[in-house]
């Protein structure tokens, strides 16, 4: 079964082998409202962690997005081109965002679990 | 003053609800060496209508009015006729004195012309999609740059010698700080070879049709080198109506057009306000800078409209903004927008015949004095003509027989092309001011 | 990803009761209005111009082919939509527009009629000079104005807009930073600041450093000392500043930003607070815009044509763009020209094709000549007071972030009192419609929670600024009291009510298509 750690940066990392899944988390597309937009990176683009990797936008605000983990994209979601709205419908799941083949498992190691991302946001 | 409806008793009564027993508490903290005394300032104190009214008509007496002589200056500003209606409707209170309009549900009326503009000027360009308007031609000129940047992540910007020279010196001003800008030489009436300046790091060229000295482009071959080279064609209008007779940049491949639309609706008011047209592709739009109307409906499905996409603005993006702009020339593309629907089709179609017509005829006149020879051999409403004097001088001698001949070159581009003289001519041109212009133009150059 | 939690909702929301339908869809004054392009019949125009038939050999093969698709209409359809348009808005002729920092103040007409004189309005930018020279002396008085009132040596007039007034500033310190050889790449904008601060610096070339805002509304000074150093090109402050208090430590501030070697530019949106009393080249100011459609009451139009000249400090001034205005022995004249630059200008560049915003300019100078000297002075000072009197008389009701002290030409409250009612700062704004008056300025500036910003400005009568504050406190009440559904279900009595943002902005149409060709395109 594969693992789910989150940032502080409201990201969640899903990891299958070495290929994490990136998007956003349910609390942070509440907080965003009704997103509209979503820039996402070309396949190939190298990411660190912690670079800006997407920007989401609602109508108020554009938000960017960080990598919470480093290495290559292979793929972005393109649905969210068409239909934006999967991110506010199921943030943690058809509305991920990009695909990274990592460099470092250590990175994702790193993370927090999903208990301790809740008691983050409950402390913020 | 008229203008202010408090009176002393008000004041004082404001004052004792606030608590204080001053004005001058209410500045508490503002140091008090930064108060300037009256005296300070030597400036008259108020006046009435009458004697401001006085004071500004003798002064604006002082500047010779187009409509007073024979009048052919062009280069990037142009004299048409304006219907009385447009300046009627833009002075209704509800246009000339609401704000940007940030409460859809109380400026439609704005909202929904900006959406007929932004129409218009994407049918005239022949592009998919355009905003509602920027400062002017030559500042729309140096965002298109910049976004050109954006769009393909190259820095150089290669800008035609065809383009206004101080278009030209906008984009310099603007786009050097980001990357190279290589100007090519002008080459009066002929067009050069841009082709062999573009590379792999050129991010845009840009070209002016018709050009400053008059000459229709042709666009296929420098949007083609363009595109091999992955860089945008940015093509310029500086004379709008001429979109009327011609073929639209969008046609000959243009990736971004950008146009002084003062043509439409607007007098000449010595330079401003103008109004800037900016369109392009709709795969750009997110690249795109100013303000944008979209059309949605309201809680009961009534068809409305919205300012939209402003993630992309200064207010939110703040220092990732497209760009730093954050108004639009909203009158003046009102202006436009009304103007261009009295036209309409037909309208714009014969206004763009008669001046092509106006010009061609002048073309004729004017090039068949001794010593003038016609530079440009295609054009809509203006042309070059080289002159066997200096053109500043000329123009300054033809002044004071009340014919503005045109503008020198040499206004542009200074101790260059000191002979070539740019003349314009519109449907407000009347066969007598053609007659004075190649008389005196004759007994001067005699 | 970083996130901004500021803000309101952007979905229209549900409809809340049926209309009363009428045949027509019309209710009255109240007409609804197609677009332009679907009104009118080809052919037809509503222009008489006789069709002059042309050759093409001088078009070089680039006729038009295919029609534009622009609509046929003849003048009075023309007029009636126009006119049937205008009156779906809202504007300062018929009502108080308590816009913070915004300044929407009575435009006297004679502006308008001043700024059609022919010698203004049907002047070419390049007829020959000795041919406006009304048009330059216009220009030149209202330089000499701009300068004395700011106590500035120098002003370059040709920005467009407040915005380009600001990058036309910051163009100018860093030509002035780079013929000192110097690199300072760095510059310190306040988090209370107008977008356009960080923009414009981002445009300019430089990167931005946010200066924290202190609980109280003003800037950190203590925090913004610490932050300079060498590398710090300039430090951009909005004075009064944008929670409408004045920054009282300015002139240590700006000692503190010379002594670093930066350049101290004020960001003069506020300025109409204080215009008449304070000189800002009395402060230390490098470098200041001056909005002439805020200060000096040139019309907004429906946001815009605006006009932003900048005075410059001793320092600044020989890095003013082009094109220069000098006054000698035959007059005014235009210096465009790098080789006849009067001595130590070096200009950075230049703004834009011309020589800026004429006929704003005309507008502006009428403004001043009427207020005079004096008249200006009292201007600002109305406007201060009729901001604290807004202050004191909803304080009590409303909730106002920055305590009892006075504020300067607008008056800052934040949505505390709305807390527990269900009850937001948007739905308050557009309650206010249904009241009959626009909305203050919302969410903005972005130090305080559920930010309204009112500004009242001088063109109020206290008639005027009573009923507003009874119609205000009356909300507040109701608010209180629970009356949700009016706040949340407005506005109701308008052309439109409130519209779907979020919809337009996922799929974005911003323009008409032919039917056919719209349903082509789905």
């Amino acid at each position: 079964m594969s693992d789910v750690r989150y940032s502080d940066q409201h990201e969640w990392v899903r990891l299958d082998g070495d290929v994490a899944t990136v998007g956003i988390t349910q609390f942070a597309a509440e907080q965003l409202g009704d997103v509209v937009y979503v820039e996402l990176p070309d396949a190939g683009h190298q990411v660190g962690k912690g670079a800006e990797a997407a920007v989401v936008e609602s109508v108020k605000a554009a938000s960017e997005v960080y990598a919470p983990i480093g290495g290559e994209v292979i793929e972005a979601n393109r649905a969210l081109a068409d239909d934006p709205a999967k991110v506010n419908a199921d943030p943690e799941g058809e509305g991920w965002f990009f695909k990274v083949k990592i460099a470092d498992a250590g990175e994702f190691a790193a993370l927090m679990t999903r208990a301790q991302y809740d008691a983050f946001v409950k402390e913020h | 003053m008229r203008y202010l409806p408090l009176t002393q008793a008000d004041r004082a009564a404001m004052l004792s609800r606030i608590g204080v027993d001053g004005v001058d508490a209410l500045f508490r903290d503002v140091p008090k060496e930064a108060v300037v005394g009256r005296a300070r300032f030597d400036l008259p104190d108020a006046q009435g209508e009458i004697e401001v009214s006085r004071l500004l008509s003798r002064m604006a007496a002082k500047s010779v009015a187009a409509g007073n002589v024979a009048f052919f200056c062009g280069a990037g500003a142009y004299r048409h006729h304006v219907p009385a209606a447009v300046d009627h409707l833009i002075q209704r209170s509800e246009f000339l004195t609401s704000y940007t309009p940030y409460q859809p549900e109380i400026a439609q009326g704005t909202l929904q012309y900006l959406f007929e503009f932004q129409t218009q000027v994407a049918l005239l360009t022949g592009m998919e999609v355009a905003n509602a308007s920027l400062y002017d031609g030559s500042t729309a000129t140096a965002e298109a740059v910049l976004m050109a940047r954006r769009v393909t992540r190259k820095s150089k910007a290669v800008l035609s010698g065809g383009l206004h020279r101080h278009y030209a010196e906008t984009v310099e001003t603007m786009a050097e700080i980001g990357g190279e800008v290589v100007r090519a030489t002008a080459t009066p009436g002929k067009a050069e070879d841009l082709a062999t300046l573009i590379d792999d790091n050129t991010a845009c060229v840009v070209v002016q049709s018709p050009d400053v000295f008059g000459l229709v482009r042709d666009m296929k071959p420098i949007a083609a080198a363009a595109q091999a080279k992955g860089a945008l064609l940015i093509v310029v209008v500086t004379e709008v109506v001429s979109l009327g007779l011609l073929e639209s940049p969008g046609a000959m491949g243009a990736d971004i057009v950008v146009a002084e639309g003062q043509s439409i609706g607007n007098g000449l008011n010595f330079g401003g306000p103008y109004v800037g047209l900016f369109a392009t592709r709709e795969k750009y739009l997110r690249q795109m800078p100013g303000r944008l109307v979209g059309e949605t409906a309201d809680t009961v499905g009534r068809r409305g409209y919205v300012l939209t996409l402003s993630t992309r603005e200064q207010h939110i993006r703040r220092e990732k903004a497209t760009s730093n702009i954050c108004t639009n020339s909203g009158l003046c593309a009102l202006a436009f927008t009304i103007h261009l629907s009295l036209l309409g089709e037909e309208g714009l179609a014969r206004l763009a015949r008669a001046n092509h017509a106006r010009a061609s005829g002048l073309a004729d006149r004017l090039s068949r004095i001794g010593g003038v020879t016609l530079v440009t051999p295609t054009f809509f409403n203006e042309f070059a003509l080289r002159l066997p004097k200096p053109a500043a001088q000329v123009v300054d001698a033809l002044a004071d027989r009340n014919v503005m001949a045109g503008v020198p070159a040499s206004r542009l581009f200074p101790r260059e092309h000191e002979n070539l003289l740019i003349v314009a001519a519109t449907e407000t041109n009347t066969d007598e001011d053609c007659a004075a212009l190649e008389v005196a133009l004759t007994e001067v150059l005699a | 990803m970083s996130m901004n939690n500021q803000g309101r909702p952007t979905r229209a929301g549900e409809a809340s009761g049926p209309e009363l339908g009428t045949i027509s869809g019309d209710r009255g004054l109240d007409h609804e209005e197609p677009l332009i392009f679907e009104l009118g019949r080809p052919g037809h125009s509503g222009v008489d111009i006789s069709d002059v038939q042309v050759s093409d050999a001088r078009l070089g093969g680039f006729k038009r082919r295919a029609p534009i698709g622009l609509p046929g209409l003849s003048e009075p359809e023309v007029v009636r939509h126009y006119v049937r348009l205008s009156r779906m808005n809202y504007a300062i002729d018929s009502g108080l527009y308590p816009l913070g920092s915004c300044t929407m103040k009575h435009n006297p007409r004679l502006n308008e009629a001043m700024a059609r004189l022919p010698g203004f309005a049907d002047v070419h930018p390049l007829q020959p000079q000795k041919t406006v020279q009304g048009a330059l002396t216009l220009i030149g008085e209202l330089m000499r104005w701009l300068t004395t009132l700011t106590g500035m040596p120098a002003v370059a007039m040709s920005p467009k807009a407040g915005a380009h007034g600001e990058l036309c500033g910051m163009l100018a310190i860093r030509a002035a930073i780079a013929a000192k050889g110097e690199r300072r790449p760095r510059v310190l904008v306040p988090e209370s600041a107008h977008g356009t601060n960080p923009a414009t610096a981002a445009f300019a070339g430089f990167t931005v450093d946010e200066i924290p805002a202190k609980g109280d509304g003003h800037v950190d000074v203590a925090a913004l000392k610490a932050k300079l150093g060498s590398d710090v090109g300039a430090v951009m402050l909005t004075n009064p500043n944008t929670c409408g208090l004045f920054e009282k430590p300015i002139r240590e501030i700006a000692d503190a930003v010379h002594a670093a070697g930066a350049y101290f530019y004020c960001d003069g949106a506020n300025f109409n607070a204080i215009a008449g009393r304070v000189r800002p080249g009395d402060l230390g100011v490098d470098a200041m815009h001056i909005n002439l459609h805020k200060t000096f009451s040139t019309p907004h139009g429906g946001g815009g044509p605006g006009a932003g000249p900048v005075v410059l400090s001793e320092r600044l001034a020989p890095f003013a763009p082009l094109p220069l205005l000098v006054h000698d022995a035959e007059g005014f004249r235009l210096i465009e020209d790098r080789a006849e630059l009067p001595e130590g200008a070096r200009p950075f560049g230049r703004m834009s094709a011309f020589h800026g915003q004429m006929g704003m300019f005309v507008r502006a100078l009428a403004y001043m000549l009427s207020h005079g000297a004096d008249g200006i002075r009292q201007a600002s000072e109305d406007a201060v007071l009729s901001a604290n009197y807004i202050l004191a008389s909803l304080k009590d009701v409303m909730s106002a972030p920055f305590g009892d002290g006075p504020c300067m030409h607008e008056a800052l409250f934040d949505d505390s009192f709305l807390e527990g009612t269900g009850v937001t700062t948007l739905d308050f704004a557009k309650a206010m419609i249904d009241e009959g008056y626009h909305p203050m300025t919302m969410y903005f500036p972005l130090v305080v929670h559920g930010a309204m910003l009112i500004e009242p400005t001088e063109s109020e009568s206290k008639e005027s600024l009573d009923r507003f504050i009874h119609v205000l406190r009356g909300l507040a009440a109701e608010a209180k009291a629970g009356d949700v559904e009016r706040f949340q279900g407005a506005p109701r009595f308008t052309p439109r009510r409130r519209l779907d943002e979020t919809a337009a902005a996922r799929k974005p149409v911003l323009r008409w298509k032919q039917p056919e060709l719209k349903r082509a395109a789905e």
